[in-house]
């Protein structure tokens, strides 16, 4: 066989196989948008889910998500921001550091089901957190951590060790250095990773069956003070997320409408997933423009 | 001769290899003093030893006196932060940061702490000037940097360092990476800057070093092989190796 037939063969498998990812990604999508989008409505985005009877909407579950999206991200970014600088810009190569890493990468191996567990067994049973908005937080950043510790950690190395050069060589400390040069080049890698993991963070369910609980408390949207237990802030109150919501519905729902809610919810949680990473190539590519373009700020 | 940088002894090993072996090198204040020599032979390394670019890689030792001004910039009380505001460093590849002109420019000194915006844009004009790019860029200092040429980045780069008033300039092969027009720039631009810096460049191009520099040192193997001033060495050298070195025979 010559190689120009080989090559000719190559590429039309390679090709195939393309197609075919592509084909059953947009089969899936495709299929929940058709099934879910006619069910979303205002009312459906807004109101309170019910048990029994028809017509409930997913207003708490979407709100829930949001809100745990956001703590978790208030919780895990300043950590693995400080651990990727240490683990890219101070760290010794020795024992200790490779022993940080491989724990990193077993980390972020682990399922989120026993994430979700030993969040269960840790916060929820031996910190007496209970069902909560705080232990679902705190187990999503220790599903999110080691992803975003990465993250940050590749988009630092990725900037040029000229840079680095630069700074010190104009007799900047090394900590300036970093945080005035190399921070700033690596943001739009940053944000990207940032906003990923929050799509990640956003349809994960496992995690959060066992921690934050599995029920949609009565929350009142008027009631904006954190303490009060109705209010929608309030961290210790359980909190069934939109992913959850999905599942229960789908295991034990009841209500007669179940399957059209799952079906407008999955729909729902898609698009946001969607809009995250449609968001991050924005993001990543606007700030990266904005960093090296001829334009003026 | 009243010597401005003196370095006895100097010996660098990377892990077990020993990349500098016993160098004594003087340089008077002032003028341009080219460093030559094959690739591999130590110049770089040691020019990086003046401002302790060195200290950054892992594994290295550094033996031997370095004293600038009398100052021992090995001692315990050195501050590598303070020796690399006095003595500045310009690199090969053009290395400006992500930001505007003017920015890129002032950096060093926002950073020690001056504000006054009068006195920043005097500087930047200034130091702009000095590095011969300022009827390029005066209009669009707001630009990226990023997005000037090769050779305009490597002058801002320049007026980066200039900006902060070193006492000593470090050139490791800055026009290596250039255009033949911006290599011809910035030697016009370094003629005029001797006479109030102490310049020390490493250059692979011999013609280089002989336009523009007062005194000339061969290294070669980590050893420096010879120094002398630039009309000496390149006219009657005392080293047969440099005499080789100079006819093309090897390097």
């Amino acid at each position: 066989m010559n190689t120009k037939l080989q090559n000719k063969i190559a590429i039309t498998i390679i090709k195939a196989i393309a197609i075919m990812v592509v084909i059953i990604l947009a089969f899936l999508i495709g299929r929940i948008l058709l099934q879910g989008l006619p069910h979303i409505s205002w009312h459906f985005l807004t109101s309170p889910s019910r048990a029994f009877t028809a017509g409930g909407g997913i207003g708490p579950q979407l709100f829930n998500s949001l809100y745990l999206l956001l703590l978790t991200l208030i919780i895990s970014f300043p950590i693995s921001l400080g651990a990727g600088i240490y683990l890219s810009e101070y760290a010794p190569k020795n024992g200790i550091t490779t022993v940080i890493r491989m724990a990193i990468e077993v980390l972020s191996s682990l399922p989120s089901v026993v994430v979700g567990l030993f969040g269960f067994l840790l916060f929820v049973v031996q910190f007496k957190l209970g069902y909560s908005i705080l232990s679902g937080a705190i187990a999503l950043t220790f599903f999110n951590l080691p992803l975003l510790t990465r993250n940050i950690e590749e988009s630092i190395n990725s900037v040029s060790n000229l840079q680095r050069e630069a700074g010190l060589a104009l007799g900047m400390s090394k900590w300036r250095t970093v945080n005035k040069i190399i921070l700033p080049e690596a943001l739009p890698g940053i944000v990207t990773g940032i906003v990923l993991s929050a799509g990640r963070v956003f349809g994960e369910a496992a995690a959060l069956i066992y921690t934050a609980g599995q029920s949609a408390t009565n929350v009142n949207f008027s009631n904006w003070n954190p303490f009060s237990s109705t209010s929608p802030l309030n961290l210790m109150r359980p909190a069934e997320t939109l992913a959850v919501h999905i599942w229960k519905i789908n295991s034990e729902g009841i209500m007669p409408d179940a399957t059209a809610v799952s079906a407008g919810a999955s729909a729902v949680l898609i698009i946001a997933v969607l809009v995250f990473n449609l968001m991050a190539r924005f993001l990543g590519n606007y700030l990266y423009k904005k960093m090296t373009s001829a334009e003026t700020k | 001769m009243n010597e401005f940088i003196t370095t006895r002894d100097v010996h660098l090993y990377y892990g077990s290899k020993e990349a500098l072996r016993g160098v004594n090198l003087d340089f008077p204040d002032k003028g341009v003093h080219a460093l030559i020599g094959p690739s591999g032979c130590g110049k770089s390394t040691y020019l990086r030893c003046l401002n302790r670019m060195n200290d950054l890689i892992e594994n290295v030792k550094i033996t031997g006196s370095f004293k600038i001004n009398g100052e021992d910039i090995y001692g315990p009380k050195t501050d590598t932060v303070e020796l690399r505001k006095k003595v500045g460093m310009v690199f090969q590849q053009p290395n400006p940061f992500p930001f505007s002109i003017y920015e890129n420019v002032t950096y060093g000194l926002k950073l020690s702490g001056i504000k006054d915006k009068q006195l920043l844009d005097e500087r930047v004009e200034m130091s702009l000037k000095q590095a011969a790019v300022w009827d390029e860029v005066k209009d669009d200092l707001n630009k990226s940097a990023l997005a000037l040429s090769g050779g305009q980045q490597q002058r801002v780069c320049i007026a980066r360092v200039l900006a902060v008033r070193p006492q000593v300039i470090l050139l490791d092969e800055p026009t290596s990476a250039l255009d033949p027009v911006s290599s011809n720039l910035i030697e016009d631009m370094l003629l005029t800057l001797k006479e109030q810096y102490t310049i020390i460049i490493v250059t692979h191009n011999m013609q280089q070093a002989s336009r523009i520099s007062d005194t000339t040192s061969f290294f070669l193997n980590g050893e420096l092989i010879e120094t002398n001033e630039t009309k000496h060495i390149f006219l009657n050298p005392e080293k047969q190796e440099t005499n080789d070195y100079l006819s093309g025979r090897f390097g």
